[in-house]
């Protein structure tokens, strides 16, 4: 395998007693955007859980490679610092716990990562995140709109090789959607993130440019194409997919 | 109007739990804590005839035992009073030596600025200062108070069991007396130090009368000199010195809030290991009144507190905090009430603390509206960390509501660290370790952010931050 791929292989997963990606198969390389896009309960959101290992899914079979590192071996924490981000579609709460507090430990000590509290900052002007939320507890008291430009803000700080976007446009309005797309965008140049872009509407693509868009239909990716695909899907639906 | 949830118990089952019943049964025959031991105690007439009266009282009262509902989940049988006698009663006053003053100072001083400062050592006056002037407020023994008598039981009328053994062996009640109208900006501090050797029974007493339309903040401290749970630079018991002595503490607070007026108490337990507490906090709330209290438990082998709030004004309200942490085998036992009986009173209270290693806790809790309390609002709520697995707290959670245009929710939470939050915090690449690390901590942080006095904030914070083991220092 070549570094500079996260290569989904033949991904059988789901929760206990229901399979729900029924042989999932997809590359995404450095630089490249990727859109997944489906109907309700095609298996979506199952995918961001299983990528990055939440507690309550199950893996069946298949493999997860990031660089050539096998992430379904690993515990959550440990794909992160492989270089995995998930941007959560509902980013959780945690009462006490600060966005600095988190990135800061969220990088080994003493690792080439000094500086969070400057990068925070500079993030946070780049997606218009009011600098007032910086030290609120994670996620309290946040709109969602807030709640996902802070996910874009924390990808800007942790600069990871691959991110998945977990409906990242849901609960946004227009302008925050086109800054968090606009980051998410930049970030392919300027490190050559790689992005899985997960999402019901195409309206993201409006301002996140897709360099490939597969269609999600009962846990497998049943077409795949480029940007004109997610404007045949939204011209006519998902009903020819599934 | 949001909907109750949890199992509302009957008005008799808490009415008998909860109050003075017809006592048949003839009482205990104890050695020590006897009306003659209470009559050596020195004090004006007034106050030994009202030890005597109570120490008759409790000699003929049977003691709780488990079986007794608010006595559930409690180690109460365990007590053997035969073991205490009470401080004060054989004392020529040498013991004040043991003093650590250096230390209590230094603890004094962490808490910030203050209007006042009153020391009680093994329930006897030690210190007592005041820097806010007479027209502000008066502190003092309760003997030296005009209205000391009438005082003394205005917010707890017809205690039983421990605070009726606090009446009888209280040598030193403590009375703070905020004039109508006063806003006294720092807040009165009072320290009662345990320290006499094993078996001392202490009961510290202190009333607080907010006058009407008053503004005033009281901080107490019930500490053991030597646990060294606070974190104000000294250190706990070190291995290989001798065991903690198990002694008894019985501290007793009324807290009498009149109309208008504003008060902020914060109490904060540091007692030592082998330590038995039985504390009972009452609040009576008059009309447009306020307050705010905040209680931590952090020492204790068997530490008990019991919080009334009783709102008799209208539009009163009361916000009732507590933050807590169980380690070792000690059992942390909080009993709460918050007695609505005047229109338009609110109680917000909120308990939270976490049990580690052996350690066990309890919260029971009744919302008690009284027909006539019209438009009240009642929230409880109480969240328990678990964080070893062999530790462990119980939660009941109760309501009993006589009137129907009124707004109650209740809720509690028992179990390990939220598996979203370590989720969420492990996705951006944190050890499960650290995550659990600073989940706790920032459970402890969103706590001890409510405390109302800012001095007693940033001690109460630190010493949460190192008693749970996660302090960021």
């Amino acid at each position: 395998m070549s570094a500079g791929e996260f290569v989904i292989e033949d991904l059988r997963a789901g929760i206990p007693g229901r399979e729900i990606l029924k042989g999932l198969s997809l590359t995404v390389r450095s630089g490249e955007v990727h859109a997944v896009m489906g109907p309700n309960g095609s298996g979506k959101s199952t995918l961001a859980h299983v990528l990055m290992g939440r507690p309550g899914y199950e893996v069946l079979g298949g493999t997860v490679t990031l660089d050539g590192v096998d992430l379904l071996a690993l515990p959550t924490w440990q794909r992160a610092r492989a270089g995995l981000f998930l941007a959560m579609q509902h980013p959780i709460e945690v009462p006490g716990v600060s966005l600095v507090e988190s990135l800061t430990a969220a990088r080994p000590v003493g690792g080439a990562d000094d500086g969070v509290g400057e990068r925070l900052h500079a993030e946070a002007a780049r997606i218009g995140f009011d600098e007032r939320f910086l030290d609120r507890p994670l996620n309290v008291d946040l709109s969602g709109g807030e709640r996902k430009r802070n996910e874009t803000l924390q990808l800007g700080v942790l600069r990871p090789k691959f991110a998945v976007l977990d409906e990242i446009d849901s609960g946004l309005d227009v302008d925050a959607l086109a800054d968090v797309g606009r980051r998410v965008q930049e970030a392919t140049g300027e490190w050559g993130l790689g992005v899985l872009a997960i999402t019901h509407f195409r309206r993201l693509l409006d301002v996140l440019h897709a360099d490939v868009v597969h269609v999600l239909a009962d846990g497998r990716v049943v077409a795949t194409g480029g940007s004109e695909l997610a404007e045949t899907v939204d011209r006519t639906g998902y009903a020819a997919y599934t | 109007m949001r909907t109750p949830t949890g199992n509302p118990v009957s008005p008799g089952v808490w009415t008998r739990g909860w109050s003075t019943g017809p006592r048949s049964a003839r009482g205990p025959t104890l050695p020590t804590f006897t009306p003659e031991n209470a009559a050596g105690l020195p004090g004006s007439p007034w106050l030994v005839r009202r030890r005597n009266a109570a120490a008759e009282s409790f000699a003929s009262s049977p003691l709780p035992t488990e079986k007794d509902e608010v006595w559930r989940y409690s180690r109460i049988d365990r007590l053997d009073l035969d073991r205490f006698q009470p401080a004060g009663s054989a004392r020529a006053g040498t013991d004040v030596v043991a003093l650590p003053s250096a230390r209590i100072h230094a603890l004094v001083d962490a808490l910030g600025p203050r209007s006042g400062l009153v020391v009680t050592v093994d329930g006897v006056l030690a210190t007592l200062a005041s820097t806010a002037g007479d027209d502000l407020l008066s502190v003092g023994r309760a003997t030296d108070h005009d209205e000391g008598e009438a005082l003394l039981g205005t917010v707890l009328v017809d205690p039983h069991d421990f605070p009726l053994l606090n009446d009888a062996f209280s040598v030193d009640p403590v009375v703070i007396d905020v004039r109508p109208g006063a806003s006294v900006v720092d807040p009165v501090v009072v320290v009662h130090v345990v320290s006499g050797s094993a078996g001392t029974a202490v009961f510290p007493r202190t009333v607080v009368r907010a006058g009407s339309g008053s503004t005033v903040g009281v901080v107490e401290l019930v500490v053991d000199a030597a646990s060294g749970l606070l974190a104000d630079g000294h250190t706990a018991w070190s291995p290989g010195s001798e065991p903690p002595p198990e002694r008894l503490v019985v501290p007793v607070t009324e807290l009498e809030v009149h109309d208008d007026a504003s008060l902020a108490y914060v109490s904060i337990q540091s007692l030592g290991p082998a330590t038995w507490q039985l504390a009972h906090q009452a609040s009576t709330i008059g009309a447009h009144a306020t307050l705010s209290s905040y209680a931590v438990a952090l020492g204790g082998g068997y530490a008990r507190l019991r919080t009334d709030s009783a709102l008799v004004g209208d539009s009163g309200a009361s916000r009732l905090r507590a933050a807590f942490i169980g380690r070792d085998d000690q059992m942390l036992d909080f009993r709460t009430l918050q007695d609505h009986s005047a229109p338009r009173t609110t109680s917000d209270l909120l308990f939270m603390g976490a049990v580690a290693e052996t350690s066990h806790s309890v919260y029971s809790g009744l919302i008690r509206v009284r027909r006539g309390a019209v438009k009240s609002d009642a929230v409880q709520t109480n969240h328990n960390l678990v964080l070893d697995e062999g530790a462990h707290a119980d939660s009941v959670p109760n309501l009993d509501i006589e009137e129907n245009d009124v707004k109650c929710s209740h809720g509690s939470t028992v179990g390990p660290v939220d598996e979203d939050q370590r989720y969420y915090l492990e996705s951006r690449g944190i050890e499960p370790e650290r995550a659990e690390q600073l989940i706790v901590a920032g459970f402890f942080e969103s706590i001890a952010d409510q405390v109302p006095l800012a001095g007693a904030r940033d001690l109460v914070g630190r010493s949460l931050a190192e008693r749970s083991g996660v302090s960021r220092g």
